[in-house]
């Protein structure tokens, strides 16, 4: 009995503790990415490290592979050269998960230095951050179950095509192929998911991305080739002109030390 | 805050309202019949039906409400809309059976007894005598569980089911405009749950007092 | 439907860790709400002026949201006025301050279903208003409201799952990067994902129903 009204009396008071603990540990990890006007190059300099936003369910691009954990793909492997060029180490990447929904929001909040995500150049998206030169010329294309009748972008006419929220494919989609019905996902894996289940007739994005799940899966193809230009930049909060200064160096180095190459071969079959 | 995101996607807004209000309205309605019908089994003197209906609140009351519907969704070839407001049913009956047992089991035995003695059968009795008394019990567990599935029809969203929900993703992710956009279809929920959240209380209220 | 790839040890690690983090959410967010709910509630009970009124109209609006609007909120939103989460301490959060108006009505209507002549024989008797509070009214609220509160605390746990919408790495983002992979994947992780998400609730509900049966 006793010990039992002794632990009632501990409980609250712990629990209080944990709590503030628990909360406390939050708000920290809210506010790691320090104050909003603060340079990110100088922020990259003093941490010796910088923070890329990537992709986790692009095929080719940033997959996470759940053996091992670790995010692999095209835009993984840039980034990781692009630290080696600027910080002298190719260890010195961070990587966090964005989706085409979360990025702007996570490179807004200073959670992400950069974003390397195919995330193509837009004036739109011009707007409310800063861009890179072009990494990477992808186009929007569609992707279908091998027989379908879709044999390209005048052929949608009734037909229902998934795409991804966020994405420019979802708006573009919607001005080339007017009366095609469009139905938005959260990511690209459920998206696949959903053609698998055969939700829609054809699933439409950049092409790149397209190709890693054709490679997953043999029974789906492109059709139609590329009806947009889809040129990716990489991208960082608005106002710093050095750290882009500093990528794009970077960049040209890649290419002129055809390292770019390298690994556009490794992951780009087509 | 930018009301021409509000006046300028009004027509996504109000489509996403209606499905929204469809949704939820079919789901109460297919609910409370399967939710009266499970509690009914719960209760029935026969031991395999009280086991089937216990299994089934079991369940599913135990389960994230999204993971059925991706379940259902993706299983199924059904359309967002229709996988998602299935989802609805099979969470909610789990929830309304509960409610419904309570306000079955809070009726005095004798009833049910005298009713049977009077020559009625089990299930003439249930329907008759018992169950009309109960709904009086359980209507407030019930306009909660109503603005639940108002709540909850927001998971259609990520079964691109063109609810409120999905509008407002597509919205914000058009516009950038994300805080407005939030806070507008804020309201259009808080138009649908807050008078049902009031009308439960002045219920609730009423019963506690005719007690 | 290929259980056996399906299953394969390095995918069980993966979901495993993914539920890790739905239980480490949940925990966290049980402890905050339980605190942040108890505090409004009796802040409501006892009428404080101002204050009280306040809290009940956020309270109203808060619990009559989708809690995936407000982790949206949480995590889209708030930034645009200069608060800034990480996607972790975001969804927890959100579920914090949904899960603590639910149970502040919880709690309250267990306050307001103790006889109030007790407060005044307590009063009477020589304890002052907080004592009379924390002795002799929560003590019995709080038993009477044991069922409630666990089965808040199981929709706090199933409510984890809507962090997937902000790419948080829990149990179900696990298994959709599983049976994103492959077709024949898919209802088995189902299968699996809902069994997890099962037993633990599941023990949950017993374990409330034991403590409902002691104390009555």
């Amino acid at each position: 009995m006793k010990l039992k009204k002794w632990m009632k009396m501990a409980a609250l008071p712990l629990a209080a503790v944990i709590m503030l603990a628990g909360c406390g540990s939050g708000n920290d990890d809210g506010n790691a990415g320090g104050s909003k006007d603060a340079n990110v190059l100088e922020k990259i300099e003093k941490d010796d490290k910088i923070v890329f936003g990537v992709k986790n369910d692009t095929r080719l691009f940033g997959l996470k592979n759940p053996s091992t954990g670790d995010v692999e793909g095209f835009d993984i492997d840039i980034a990781k050269a692009l630290a080696k060029e600027i910080l002298g180490d190719e260890s010195k990447v961070e990587f966090k998960e964005v989706t085409s929904k979360t990025r702007m929001q996570l490179l807004q909040n200073g959670d992400i230095d950069a974003i390397v995500a195919t995330m193509t150049i837009t004036d739109e998206r011009k707007k409310e951050v800063d861009f890179t030169d072009v990494y990477f010329d992808a186009g929007q294309s569609l992707l279908v179950k091998k027989g379908s009748d879709v044999t390209g972008i005048d052929s949608l006419d009734g037909k229902t095509v998934l795409a991804v929220k966020g994405s420019t494919s979802a708006i573009n989609i919607r001005e080339k192929a007017p009366e095609a019905d469009v139905l938005e996902y959260e990511n690209y894996a459920e998206a696949f998911t959903a053609l698998k289940q055969n939700k829609g007739d054809a699933l439409t994005t950049d092409d790149s991305i397209l190709y890693g799940m054709a490679d997953e899966d043999p029974n789906y193809e492109l059709v139609g080739g590329t009806f947009t230009e889809e040129p990716y930049g990489i991208a960082v909060k608005k106002g710093n002109e050095d750290l882009v200064d500093k990528l794009n160096e970077a960049l040209k180095a890649l290419k002129d030390s055809g390292e770019y190459e390298e690994i556009h071969s490794k992951w780009i079959k087509q | 805050m930018n009301f021409a995101i509000l006046t300028e996607n009004m027509d996504l807004f109000l489509e996403g309202f209606k499905i929204t209000l469809i949704s939820s309205v079919i789901a109460l309605i297919a609910s409370l019949l399967l939710g009266a019908f499970i509690a009914v089994l719960r209760i029935a003197p026969y031991k395999p039906l009280n086991w089937f209906g216990t299994a089934y609140v079991e369940f599913f009351r135990n389960i994230p409400l999204l993971v059925i519907m991706l379940s259902v969704y993706l299983i199924f070839p059904l359309k967002g809309i229709t996988a998602g407001t299935i989802g609805l049913i099979i969470y909610t009956t789990a929830f309304i059976a509960e409610a419904i047992r309570a306000g079955i089991l809070s009726i005095p035995k004798g009833q049910l007894e005298a009713a049977r003695s009077s020559g009625l059968t089990y299930s003439q009795a249930m329907r008759i005598v018992i169950l009309p008394q109960a709904i009086k019990i359980v209507i407030p567990p019930l306009g909660n569980q109503f603005i639940n599935l108002v709540k909850n029809s927001a998971l259609l969203a990520a079964i691109a089911g063109g609810d409120l929900m999905y509008q407002a993703d597509l919205i914000s992710a058009r516009t950038f405009a994300t805080m407005d956009t939030y806070i507008f279809v804020a309201m259009f929920y808080l138009v649908l749950t807050i008078p049902l959240s009031l009308g439960v209380g002045y219920l609730e209220k009423r019963l506690a007092k005719s007690n | 439907m290929d259980f056996a790839g399906a299953y394969s040890i390095d995918h069980l690690k993966f979901l495993l860790e993914g539920f890790g983090l739905t239980l480490y959410m949940a925990v966290i967010a049980i402890i905050c709400s339980f605190i942040i709910g108890a505090v409004i509630a009796i802040i409501r009970y006892a009428k404080v002026p101002v204050i009280s009124q306040i809290l009940a109209v956020i309270v109203e609006i808060i619990r009559n949201l989708p809690l995936l609007l407000l982790i949206f909120f949480t995590y889209l939103a708030l930034p645009d006025i200069g608060i800034k989460f990480n996607p972790i301490p975001a969804a927890i959060i959100a579920l914090t301050i949904f899960e603590a108006a639910m149970l502040s009505e919880i709690i309250r209507s267990g306050l307001n279903s103790i006889d109030k002549g007790q407060i005044e024989a307590a009063r009477s008797s020589g304890l002052n208003y907080i004592q009379t509070l924390w002795h002799i009214i929560l003590p019995q609220a709080l038993r009477r409201m044991v069922p409630p509160i666990v089965s808040q605390f199981i929709s706090l746990l199933k409510d984890t799952s809507l962090a997937v919408v902000v790419s948080v790495p829990e149990l179900l983002h696990s298994g959709q990067i599983i049976y994103g992979q492959k077709q024949a994947y898919l209802v088995p992780i189902l299968l699996l994902i809902v069994m997890m998400y099962f037993v633990v609730n599941y023990a949950l509900s017993i374990l409330s129903r034991r403590l409902e049966v002691k104390n009555t």
